[in-house]
């Protein structure tokens, strides 16, 4: 039994903002000041100090299949980023693609306690939940790419809804996996032909839909299974100049239906002259402001060395193009793909400019801040230790200022971003850091400090300088346990698995089987991840 | 009487999961589909309860992991070397005990795939799954692997006799090509077999890659290959749907090494300017593929790693076994699932003798013949379950088809772990 006693508590899930509160925890949840027995509890003063539940990422790349071979890709990023092995913490190595236990041991000290894996083939799901194993603190679930898979496609283009419903809850149980993942929907699937698609109407080579279908089809499935998250959707065109108008069409093509949008600052651009790209936020910000259906996260860039890799193989082969060296691919059979280039974002570059402009464009244009949560895509726009640095440039305009200042003059030149005036408050912070991705992801022990939610909380030292006071926290609560003391850990216990288990007619187990024959490598019987191969976990329930 | 179905055949890095294996009376009676590598893996199995030996005598299972950690806590420079045919949780287990005792971990892709691994940090790797191969595949180029001796199911299930969604007809829908120094039993069944002159493989893949860029190469013959016929393959290479090279130790253990493996990663990568082209590493061991991916994820580095400074240091040539071992700056090892004096170099082989050893493995091997601690440990995929990662680093569960009477590597290692001097001492040092 722990108490955080007299702190300025944001927690904007049940609409406190900063009033001095008592926070109480005991067996891993928050409980109500009247149930506890104050004699024998453990305090902590946290008068004049500011109290948020523990941050929740909803988009990140920490492990799994291609975040490891971004791993073995770059020693040079491991080196002079070692962690010692200290007491009973591991060492570890790496900046952009750091090893797992020191993932767990970063987002902890950064405040955090969930993170979502964003990107999981399913036939590489068990390599996913290998690495959980291994990631310490944080609870966790893995969002499982569907957008291009065959036996979906197939069902689509046969116009049977019901057995690619069946097939997707079998799927998401199948790879223990938390939400439905769209990325480059068809795209992905015509690379293997060497091609990708331009518009939602194109077509899937081999299987005659199309990306609007695929999108509509895995919205209805989601709401038919109740899944506690929304579809989660990397679209089509993502990089290019065109990116902010397919956007606003993928917006109209979803019709109401709920979803997420994710790392929407790559897909938000116009045509330049020349090869040049402009942000395109105001109108992907409108088509969102006026979409409530819909939540985003940013993807904001940060100037510095990141590693690219997404499951959009020929964005990826694209990049690799564009800017030589390194190349990963990974085509996955009947599933997905995708791919892996180390990049390094420099303000003299004018898109890279452009890229970071336009993300805090959106931050600062999309109205409903429960709607916009704060990633970076880790690693892919930037580091996640990096978030105490965004944090500062939304609450403090005068620095945003001074760093517009010094990127590219070309980006600069009309841009929107000197204009916007808005600064985001320390409950704004605590809505897209932890209350609204919690909310997005139907995690309702998320995210708050009400009774019943989970004990994550964390604890700062507010400061004039914002970033500072974000990057080190006085202390950080994992399920009711101390995990971090002045920036320092105390303790990594495990954290859980979070993962779905819709229903579904078990007929469709042997329409899979078939498939399996037909097309896979790997045993209808072997591709399953069992409850037992998980260690801790907890299933999310479904409202269907 | 019970069948097991889909059981995991782990002997190499096709790991193919369709076995069926029937136990009688506690004991493996018939196995079907496995091939004649894989039988041994079965038939020759050593399962039977046994305990461990420290100096050749039997012993309880506790003083064993004592003489063990004692041998390890006193090391300067312990050397932990192997995992290849372990399961993930056994090598994850020696990864944290390098990691506890500032030790160095190093694997048989040392003295097999490190290059490759090289290669790839270099220009990275264009690379599918075994079933994209079996279900687009219409050109397949093996480079200095022999497959039909060493991956002998390879053909039928993944690669060239496969058939697959857009390859319905299998071989007949498929181009097949070897390169190699000499004739084996894979070139026979090729359609084209490219004879290098030893050693030249890099000028050969080099001028591909001219060729490929469309431009004209003056030498009639290039390391023993008409440049004629390395014309037709560059053509055919660019004008097919779906290429797939698999290459092996003809590549990364002759001269040049790394720098063949990555001039064959740049041709790969830039076919795709004009198709789809792959490149899939012929892992050997059934697990060795696991044995990166498990250094990778837990110290950032896929083989030769050096945790003597309390954080993992990556040094190819420094920190793998055979170079700690001949130069004598290994004092103790701890071997894992592998035979290093049947196979290292005299020198190296001399040194696992004369100083004190550990060996984990479930069969009697050359090295448990010199080795002070000897534990006989269950076998991932036959008595014990567990997880193996095959050449395309797809995660493949193995079953276990008969009960364990032995501790698994993972229990052995933990136990070791827990009974170090230094680990005590660390934990302290923080409280």
């Amino acid at each position: 039994m722990r108490g955080i006693l007299g702190g300025r508590v944001y927690d904007p899930a049940n609409g406190i903002d900063g009033e001095v509160r008592d926070i109480w925890m005991r067996d891993g949840r928050i409980v109500p000041a009247d149930e506890i027995d104050p004699q024998g509890a453990e305090t902590f003063d946290a008068t004049g100090l500011v109290v948020m539940p523990g941050g929740v990422d909803i988009h990140s790349h920490i492990v799994g299949a291609k975040v490891n071979v971004g791993r073995k890709l770059r020693p040079e990023d491991h080196r002079g980023s070692e962690r010692e092995r200290r007491g009973g913490y591991w060492s570890g190595s790496g900046y952009t693609v750091p090893t797992t236990h020191l993932t767990g041991y970063l987002y902890a000290e950064m405040g955090y306690t969930t993170v979502m894996e964003a990107a999981t083939a399913p036939l590489v799901a068990r390599h996913t939940h290998e690495e959980f194993a291994d990631l310490p603190i944080v609870d966790k679930g893995a969002f499982i790419t569907m957008g291009n898979n065959h036996f979906l496609m197939r069902a689509i283009k046969e116009g049977r809804r019901e057995e690619a419903r069946d097939y997707v809850a079998w799927l998401l149980r199948a790879s223990k996996g938390y939400a439905i993942k769209i990325v480059n929907p068809g795209g992905v699937e015509n690379w293997k032909w060497g091609g990708n698609v331009e518009e939602l109407d194109d077509e899937v080579i081999g299987f005659e839909v199309t990306p609007r279908q695929i999108l509509e089809t895995l919205g209805w499935i989601n709401d038919e299974l109740g899944l506690p998250h929304v579809p989660h959707i990397h679209g089509i065109n993502l990089g290019r100049g065109r990116s902010g108008r397919t956007t606003v069409e993928s917006i109209r093509a979803l019709n109401g239906r709920r979803a997420h949008l994710c790392h929407l600052q790559f897909l938000s651009y116009r045509a330049g002259k020349g090869a040049m790209h402009l942000s395109d936020a105001a109108s992907v910000a409108e088509a969102v402001n006026t979409a409530s259906n819909l939540t985003v996260d940013v993807g904001q860039l940060v100037f510095g060395p990141a590693t690219t890799m997404t499951s959009d193989g020929p964005l990826q082969h694209n990049l690799h193009k564009t800017m030589g060296g390194r190349w990963v691919n990974d085509d996955v059979e009947s599933e997905t793909g995708g791919g892996i280039v180390p990049v390094t974002y420099e303000p003299t570059n004018p898109i890279n400019s452009v890229m970071w402009l336009t993300g805090l464009e959106l931050f600062l244009l999309i109205d409903d801040p429960w709607r916009v949560s704060l990633t970076t895509d880790h690693p892919n726009a930037g580091v996640f230790v990096h978030y105490p640095q965004v944090i500062k440039l939304l609450m403090d305009s005068a620095y945003r200022a001074e760093m517009f200042a010094g990127i590219h003059r070309r980006a600069r030149k009309g841009a929107l971003l000197p204009e916007l005036e808005r600064e985001y408050s320390l409950y704004d912070i605590a809505i897209v850091t932890r209350a609204g991705p919690a909310r997005s992801l139907g995690l309702r022990n998320k995210g708050h400090l009400g009774p019943g939610a989970d004990a994550d909380a964390t604890v700062y030292e507010e400061k004039a300088d914002k970033e500072e006071m974000f990057a080190r926290p006085r202390y950080v609560f994992k399920d009711g346990g101390l995990v971090v003391r002045d920036g320092e850990l105390v303790a990594a216990p495990q954290g859980r698995t979070l993962h779905v288990a819709p229903a579904y007619d078990s007929a469709i187990e042997e329409r899979i089987r078939e498939h399996f024959r037909e097309a896979y490598t790997v045993s209808f019987d072997n591709y399953s991840v069992s409850e037992e191969e998980l260690g801790r976990n907890e299933t999310v329930p479904c409202d269907a | 009487m019970t069948t097991h179905e889909d059981v995991t055949c782990t002997f190499c890095g096709c790991l193919c999961d369709d076995i069926s294996v029937e136990v009688e009376d506690g004991d493996i009676a018939a196995v079907k589909r496995v091939c004649a590598n894989g039988r041994g893996v079965f038939a020759e199995h050593c399962s039977d309860a046994r305990r461990p030996t420290v100096g050749g005598r039997e012993v309880d299972f506790d003083e064993a992991i004592a003489e063990a950690a004692r041998i390890l806590d006193q090391a300067d420079s312990p050397l932990i070397y192997g995992l290849s045919s372990s399961a993930t949780e056994g090598q994850r287990k020696a990864v944290e005990l390098a990691d506890v005792l500032g030790a160095v971990v190093d694997t048989t892709s040392s003295v097999c795939h490190g290059p490759t691994g090289l290669a790839l940090q270099e220009i990275g790797e264009p690379s599918c799954t075994l079933g994209e191969v079996r279900n687009r595949a219409d050109l397949i180029v093996f480079w200095g692997c022999n497959p039909s001796a060493s991956h002998v199911r390879h053909f039928g299930r993944y690669s060239v006799t496969a058939k697959g969604t857009l390859t319905p007809r299998g071989r007949q829908d498929r181009t097949v090509y070897v390169a190699d120094v000499r004739p084996t039993g894979t070139s026979k069944t090729a359609d084209h077999f490219l004879q290098l002159r030893v050693g030249s493989d890099y000028e050969v893949l080099s001028t591909l890659r001219l060729l490929v860029r469309g431009e004209s190469v003056s030498a009639e013959e290039v390391g023993g290959v008409s440049v004629a016929e390395l014309g037709e393959l560059a053509e055919r290479m660019k004008s097919c749907r779906f290429g797939v090279a698999f290459m092996g130790m003809g590549l990364t253990m002759s001269a040049g090494r790394n720098v063949n493996v990555a001039e064959l990663f740049s041709l790969v990568a830039e076919l795709n300017d004009h198709t789809r082209f792959s490149v899939i590493p012929m892992r050997g061991h059934g697990n060795v593929a696991g044995s990166d991916q498990v250094l990778t994820w837990l110290s950032g580095y896929p083989f030769a790693v050096s945790y003597a400074r309390g954080y993992p240091q990556f040094g190819p040539g420094e920190f793998t076994a055979v170079d700690m071992l001949a130069r004598g700056e290994a004092d103790a090892a701890l071997i894992l699932a592998s035979d290093p004096v049947a196979h290292f170099p005299r020198a190296a082989a001399e040194r696992l003798a004369a100083i004190p050893t550990i060996v984990l493995d479930p069969c009697e091997n050359l090295t448990a013949g010199v080795a002070r601690v000897v534990f006989p440990t269950a076998t991932y995929g036959v008595d014990a379950v567990g997880t193996a990662y095959r050449m395309d680093n797809v995660a493949i569960r193995l079953r276990a088809v008969l009960p364990t009477e032995r501790p698994t590597d993972e229990q052995v290692l933990e136990a070791i772990i827990q009974a170090l001097p230094k680990r005590a001492a660390q934990l302290e040092a923080v409280k």
